[in-house]
């Protein structure tokens, strides 16, 4: 028997459990990547059907309606008009949930006209019971010409029977359900007798939608059919009426509601969590615990990793042979791999409690808190979401902004995320942290250096609005707002959704910000071994005629020989060049180097120092953190890290714009230069400031 | 003058009327603003903007700009839920 490829595209509003149905038929077979020129997350899983038949299984993104308001969006729609496409579906699975049913049918009914086979998938059975919801499943298939399945990806319920049904897609009918057209008969008629071979749904959405259409001239279509804004967006809602009149009709005998069974759990949550005073102090409270756990949970973890990699280095360099390119393992790679591994925890973390925030439902609650205070900012209540997830990373929290409807709102947004602190700076502020602040205990219970952490957080959030407020009052922008946003039912986030979540976020992160590191590592290493002209190469005869005088032991002697090669290094040379810049904020040029590597990305910071004191020390045994804390100036005598170089640092780290890939991010969502080359302007002269007069103040 | 959603309180529940279809978001639409649907407004946020509705059993929050657009007839409550006749409301 022939094998057989299939396509499967799962289509659904959000909040439907889409993404769990994805990870139930798919496991941990998937891939995430990118659409093609746009930054729109692409997900495709693989599914082996039966033994014959395996299944890509494509997750889009979500969507309420055909009709689209976003780029994410229109991606559903130009892969559902294109049938050249290599993924288009030749099966589409419609996801929908069992509360909302009459809302997320709608969907359904557009997907069904566009004559794809369809099943329709109706996700969270188990509720029913809670609710009181009957459903009259063969009535329903037969109304709506479609197979169903009935299923609860959270228990597992019903994901087989989904698969048979996906195995039998040759026998789904493609018979539409609502008739669209009769909603202006004249116009639809000329429509179709203009172009008899095209779908008259299909020559409705291109009119109506601004998406890339291949086989069809849009312009030759709207030129002849064109209608103005009002027109068509009247058009439009006779067809959403339409459709519920259809919906209505046919859940009024397939489904039944008693609601004096159904439990309520949902009013009584958001009376507390949506409240005047509570709903801020438990907001606040999240955002704490989420702050301390961070960094509380993860020292043991990041202890180890640090002494497992400064061991590890040292093995390196005692059992291989001596030479150059043993020096580049023990004292680039290696050091240059563990500075990235050590934060894995820490990032695991963040993303572990951000999942959770989104899943639960609760992040929708955040946004209806926060509209009307961050309206007064010129931002939306959506802008929550980026600002928060930007405590992961500034790029998807700048593609999270899509939503915002309205542009200023949303060009403001992307323009402040940045100064939220994400976990790029957290290896940063938690080395420095541990450094200069205290590990001591406030009240017996507070960390000292916990919620040192927490006002850097603060200070990134309160940044990003004033900042915002500043925006708001320069740009003369005029633009209609639309707000709305849907506030899902509370659910327990799933174990499944959450780990995959955090597991592929975390592997973007090691992968994609290592390979910066470890090649900038590798770079770095040269850099610092090997120097120009004389004094680097005669480097050993000349420490000796200076301390030729002196009683001086080997080991100190040997010191003094590896800190005057590292000096006269070629990194060295220009760590020294722009020290006269830094050195006002308190830094020496080691750090300084370390700031010009953090402008790949600011992660590198730790990295680059990391290789830096590893360079000519034969000490390999000591973790970096030791190696920074016995820095000290060789002329005074005073550490390096003190707590106004410190201070001093962390205000650089939280106001500067140090990220190639975010700058990129702003030009691509914003189609402008302007937009990213003032975020890097403003945000690193502000950093430059900030941290002078703090120097200045503190030393 | 007619009431709109935006002379609600919490609790009350009408009917939607009539609204411009230019001033209102089309999505607004999609998820069940629509006339003959009922609305009910389930809780003011702090500082009285945004507006959490259940719209024909779609849960969503709309701010009080769309709101004031919406032309509304109002419901006792009671006596709609006694009429209601079991089906598609939640």
């Amino acid at each position: 028997m022939s094998k057989e490829n299939i396509n499967v595209a799962l289509i659904g509003n959000p909040n439907t459990g889409k993404t769990s149905v994805f990870n139930q038929l798919t496991g941990l077979n998937q891939q995430v990547g990118n659409y093609p020129g746009i930054t729109v997350e692409k997900k495709i899983g693989f599914c082996k059907l039966s033994n014959n038949i395996k299944a890509n299984i494509l997750d889009l993104p979500g969507t309420y309606s055909l009709n689209a308001s976003s780029i994410d969006e229109s991606v559903v729609i130009e892969l559902l008009l294109n049938k050249n496409d290599k993924l288009y579906p030749d099966v589409a699975l419609v996801v929908t949930e069992v509360e909302n049913l009459k809302r997320n049918l709608l969907l359904f009914t557009q997907i069904k006209d566009l004559e794809i086979p369809t099943i329709l998938v109706i996700n969270m059975s188990d509720r029913m019971k809670y609710k009181g919801i009957t459903l009259d499943i063969p009535h329903l298939e037969n109304q709506l010409k479609t197979k169903i399945a009935l299923i609860s990806s959270r228990k597992g319920i019903g994901i087989e029977e989904l698969k048979k049904l996906i195995i039998n897609y040759k026998s789904l009918s493609k018979e539409p359900c609502v008739n669209a057209s009769n909603i202006d008969v004249d116009y639809f008629i000329r429509l179709q007798k203009t172009f008899p071979n095209q779908l008259l749904y299909k020559l409705w959405l291109v009119i109506t939608q601004d998406v890339n259409f291949l086989n069809l001239e849009r312009n030759e279509i709207r030129g002849a059919f064109t209608k103005s804004h009002a027109d068509l967006k009247r058009l439009q809602q006779k067809e959403t009426i339409k459709r519920y009149q259809f919906i209505n009709e046919v859940l009024k005998k397939g489904q039944t509601i008693d609601s004096s069974i159904a439990i309520d759990f949902r009013s009584k949550l958001d009376r507390i969590l949506t409240h005047q005073f509570w709903g801020y102090v438990i907001f606040f409270f999240i955002l704490f615990g989420i702050f301390q756990s961070i960094f509380e949970w993860s020292k043991i973890p990041m202890d180890y990793i640090d002494t497992a990699f400064a061991q590890l280095s040292s093995l390196a360099n005692e059992s291989l042979p001596k030479g150059s390119f043993t020096n580049l393992i023990a004292q680039g790679i290696i050091p240059g791999i563990g500075g990235i591994l050590i934060f894995i925890p820490q990032i695991a973390f963040l993303f572990l409690f951000i999942s959770i925030l989104e899943e639960s439902g609760y992040m929708s609650r955040v946004v209806f808190l926060m509209d009307k205070i961050m309206r007064k900012f010129g931002l939306s209540g959506k802008s929550v979401v980026p600002l928060i997830s930007g405590t992961a990373c500034a790029i998807p929290a700048i593609m999270a902004t899509r939503n915002i409807e309205n542009w200023k709102e949303r060009l403001i947004t992307i323009l402040v995320t940045p100064f939220t602190t994400c976990s790029a700076r957290l290896p940063v502020y938690a080395i420095i942290i541990g450094l200069v602040i205290p590990d001591d205990y406030v009240f017996g219970i507070i960390n000292m250096q916990g919620m040192t952490l927490m006002l850097l957080y603060l200070l990134g959030f309160g940044m990003a609005i004033v900042s915002a407020y500043i925006l708001n009052k320069a740009l003369k922008l005029n633009c209609k707002t639309f707000f709305v946003v849907e506030m899902p039912n509370y659910k327990l986030p799933m174990f499944k959704n959450v780990s995959i979540n955090v597991i592929e976020k975390t592997k973007d992160f090691v992968f994609g910000a290592g390979k910066i590191i470890l090649s900038i590592s590798i770079v770095l290493w040269f850099l610092a071994s090997y120097g120009p002209g004389k004094e680097f190469n005669n480097a050993e005869s000349i420490v000796k005629s200076e301390v030729k005088n002196s009683t001086i032991s080997q080991g100190d002697l040997n010191a003094k020989i590896a800190a005057f090669k590292l000096e006269n290094s070629f990194i060295g040379v220009m760590g020294k060049t722009i020290e006269p810049v830094i050195s006002p904020l308190g830094y020496d040029w080691k750090i300084g180097i370390a700031i010009i590597s953090s402008f790949a990305a600011r992660e590198v910071f730790v990295g680059t120092l990391a290789t830096i004191y590893s360079v000519g020390n034969n000490d390999n045994e000591d973790t970096i953190k030791n190696k920074m804390a016995a820095e000290v100036d060789p002329k005074t005598g005073i550490k390096i890290f003190n707590f106004a170089s410190g201070i001093s640092l962390l205000l650089f780290y939280a106001f500067a714009m140090q990220c190639a890939s975010t700058l990129a991010i702003t030009k691509k969502e914003t189609n402008s230069w302007k937009w990213p080359l003032g975020q890097l302007i403003f945000m690193s002269g502000f950093a430059y400031v900030v941290a002078l007069i703090a120097y200045q103040f503190l030393k | 003058m007619q009431p709109t959603i935006a002379n609600l309180k919490k609790g009350d529940l009408a009917i939607i009327k009539d609204f411009d279809v230019e001033s209102i978001p089309l999505k607004l639409l999609e998820m069940g603003c629509l006339p003959g649907n009922t609305v009910e407004l389930i809780q003011i946020a702090p500082f009285g903007d945004p507006l959490y509705l259940n719209i024909n059993g779609s849960h969503l929050a709309i701010r009080m700009e769309t709101a004031r657009k919406i032309e509304i007839e109002m419901l006792d409550k009671k006596n709609w839920q006694q009429q209601k006749i079991i089906g598609c409301n939640e």
